[in-house]
């Protein structure tokens, strides 16, 4: 939104154009009649244009495993039951269930693990090319050598239901996924992040913790990864996700402690 | 209550009417999504026609969901009013159709007849029509109501502003509400989603709004819409709540998945009543809906979508509010997937909700992996000029910051207003008029140096 805070208003609004300090809203646009001069208009279509864009990316999970190229961990590519795009948007459910190939590739590593992490496309495929290797990459920076890390998974087609489908099949207690935020007008890149303890088909969002509106723009990966890696400890501790797990990775002396 | 025969046209048939209201709704993906659609476009024809021989006295003997188990059900059974009826009661939801399209359907007649109809009953018309019907019909309705100011009344249209901020900072709000205003928005109600829904957060925002609507005695509402058994902890607490609001839904399970209850709506409506703060009328209620959300909270009881919505409209009856809107393009691709799905579950929700007599508005909105863009939204939002609709939603440029989707704008509103010669409630207009916001010609052409432009934004520097 900065590039329309910087431009001069036209139709003589400039005197309320001290207002647009205030708020990213779209004020002090000016009309033309009772229309929008043309350049507000464009840079809306353009902001559409780009969200969209993001919702009808294909994911690319090879250019997520180049990301991560380095991690000493295996990584596996999972499908879910909605073969294509425009099924996945109309199908939550098919989203959240994975196909036949993935069932059969997870059991073949199925093990007891501490955490599984899944890369997942949702519906911003662009915030998951983007942010998703390194805010994983963070957030195993953060965790010491205590935890056992399943392979990690790049979902194509995914909701976030999904996880529990995947978690289940590897065996692992607790996943992370970091998943493409249905993308705003200004806001096409957000990734968000879903904690489960004890995943499997069925949990609901009641049993989740969520990290949103991860891009640099919004919570930046180093503080999102501090505050995952935060969440994780508690989680394994208390033996627990969802409401009953507080965030208190704000306070100090928690982390420290 | 027994269900009854079941319904067949040619080589069809439908068990019962929960099923054949089902497929004879015009398809779209979230009847889909429940498994609930025709799995043809014949076998949907066929089901209107068989639709179409129902007699409108069948709906008040087999309830969609038993009367037992469903409170929204009983309200419906028990409020129903034979004395309103009668004219209609032995006609088929065919006959319905045609008798609504006559002359005889004045709007006086359709005044007195909404106590008699069940919204099943106008569900099922509304399957029986096109676009153009549900335009044509509902223009007839005229629901009017007032707090502060008069809404509904024919050739208006009134505009809820919505100055949402995603941390409900004081100043950004306050800069949205001076931006709408300018506008011309804000007659409907001036109304904000909380980012935090707490009775504090809620207290200062309605402080806010408040202050500015006392200082430059601005004749419309506040509302912060909470949650509300919020409203209701700060109504003890002597805040200054105009409107309450709350989401509704057509079952029970629904409204309880939102964490409400018949209960807690009249005891809201009961305690924004006795705090008198209406000047020329007391409608203190504020809805919205939208179709998709009981199958979301999986408590559609297997009704078609459409079905249900109309019954989360009689549920609003009951509490004469001042406002509802269906918020039709919100809940996303997997119920309403396109701009022509979007384009006729608001003309329907609108046409239900008036011929029911509710207050009808419209939030014109969509989501961006939705098959929408802003021409569709021009389309419907024009579409339900024409049929009269009460209001619509003014988001600055369009853009709602905090809830993420993209709605209406005050700009629209104003060609909206332009191009077919609506003006915004009375005393509103009086005071934009005053304020140099509406010229001599009732056009939005505010006198942005002028004094009253002036004396708004010394309020905002002192925000």
């Amino acid at each position: 939104m900065s590039n329309l805070t910087n431009k001069k208003i036209p139709s003589g609004l400039d005197p309320w154009n001290t207002l647009r300090a205030h708020t990213d809203a779209r004020i002090g646009l000016g009309r033309v009649g009772d229309g929008l001069p043309t350049e507000r208009l464009l840079e809306f279509q353009m902001a559409h244009a780009r969200a969209r864009d993001s919702v009808h990316m294909a994911f690319e999970p090879n250019s997520v495993r180049n990301q991560l190229d380095g991690l000493d961990h295996a990584i596996l590519d999972v499908h879910s039951a909605a073969p294509d795009r425009p099924t996945y948007l109309q199908r939550p459910d098919l989203g959240r269930s994975l196909d036949e190939d993935s069932v059969a590739a997870l059991g073949k590593h199925a093990g007891d693990y501490d955490v599984a992490f899944i890369l997942a496309d949702g519906l911003s495929a662009r915030a998951t090319h983007d942010h998703a290797a390194n805010t994983l990459k963070l957030i195993l920076d953060h965790l010491g050598e205590s935890w056992t890390v399943a392979p990690i998974t790049l979902a194509t087609q995914s909701r976030v239901g999904l996880g529990d489908e995947i978690g289940a099949a590897l065996g692992a207690k607790l996943t992370v996924m970091l998943i493409g935020e249905r993308p705003g007008l200004s806001s096409a890149d957000s990734l968000g992040c879903y904690l489960t303890w004890g995943p499997r088909r069925g949990r609901s969002n009641a049993d989740r913790n969520c990290v949103s509106n991860i891009r640099p723009a919004g919570l930046n990966p180093e503080k999102a990864a501090k505050k995952i890696a935060y969440l994780m400890v508690e989680s394994r501790k208390m033996g627990l996700s969802g409401v009953a797990l507080k965030d208190n990775s704000s306070n100090p002396e928690l982390i420290e402690g | 209550m027994q269900t009854g025969a079941p319904f067949s046209f040619e080589r069809f048939t439908f068990s019962d009417l929960k099923t054949l209201l089902a497929k004879a709704s015009p398809l779209r993906s979230g009847d889909l999504l429940a498994g609930l659609a025709a799995s043809s476009d014949e076998e949907r024809v066929a089901a209107r026609f068989a639709l179409a021989d129902v007699p409108l006295k069948r709906f008040l003997s087999e309830a969609l969901v038993p009367y037992e188990d469903d409170d929204v059900t009983r309200m419906i059974i028990d409020d129903h009013d034979p004395d309103a009826f009668t004219p209609v009661s032995s006609m088929t939801v065919g006959d319905f159709r045609n008798w609504l399209l006559t002359d005889e359907a004045t709007p006086e007649a359709l005044k007195h007849l909404a106590p008699g109809l069940t919204p099943e009953m106008v569900a099922a018309v509304s399957k029986l029509m096109r676009n153009q019907d549900l335009i044509a019909v509902a223009k007839k309705c005229h629901v009017v109501t007032a707090f502060r100011n008069t809404i509904g009344l024919p050739g208006h249209l009134s505009v809820r502003l919505q100055p949402n901020h995603p941390t409900d900072d004081p100043a950004g709000v306050a800069a949205s509400i001076l931006d709408g205003l300018m506008h011309g928005s804000g007659d409907a109600v001036i109304g904000i989603n909380p980012a935090t829904d707490s009775p504090e957060a809620m207290i200062e925002l309605l402080k806010l709004i408040d202050e500015v609507r006392e200082r430059i005695d601005i004749p419309t509402q506040s509302c912060v819409l909470a949650h509300v058994t919020t409203a209701i902890d700060v109504m003890a607490r002597n805040a200054p709540v105009d409107l309450v609001f709350q989401s509704i839904a057509g079952t029970q399970k629904a409204n309880e998945s939102f964490g409400i209850n018949l209960a807690m709506l009249a005891e809201a409506e009961d305690a924004a009543k006795g705090l008198k703060r209406g000047t020329v009328g007391h409608n203190v209620m504020y809805f919205e809906t939208g179709q998709g959300a009981a199958l979301s909270a999986d408590a559609h009881e297997c009704i078609d979508q459409q079905t249900v919505e109309a019954r989360a409209y009689a549920v609003a009856r009951k509490y004469s509010p001042l406002l509802v809107n269906t918020v039709v393009g919100f809940i996303g691709p997997e119920y309403l997937f396109d701009g022509k799905q979007i384009t006729r579950a608001g003309l329907e929700d609108h046409f239900c909700g008036k011929l029911l007599g509710v207050p009808m508005g419209c939030d014109v909105c969509y989501t961006n992996h939705a098959e929408a863009d802003q021409d569709d939204m021009d389309n419907l939002l024009t579409l339900l000029g024409v049929a009269g609709c009460n209001f619509v939603i003014g988001v600055p440029g369009a853009d709602d910051i905090m809830l993420n989707y993209q709605s209406t704008s005050f700009h629209d509103a104003m060609y909206l207003r332009s191009v077919l010669g609506l003006q915004p409630a009375p005393e509103f207009a009086a005071w934009l008029r005053k304020m140099e916001i509406l010229d001599q010609h009732g056009r939005t052409r505010p006198q942005l140096d002028g004094q009253a432009a002036q004396n708004l934004l010394a309020w905002s520097g002192a925000a």
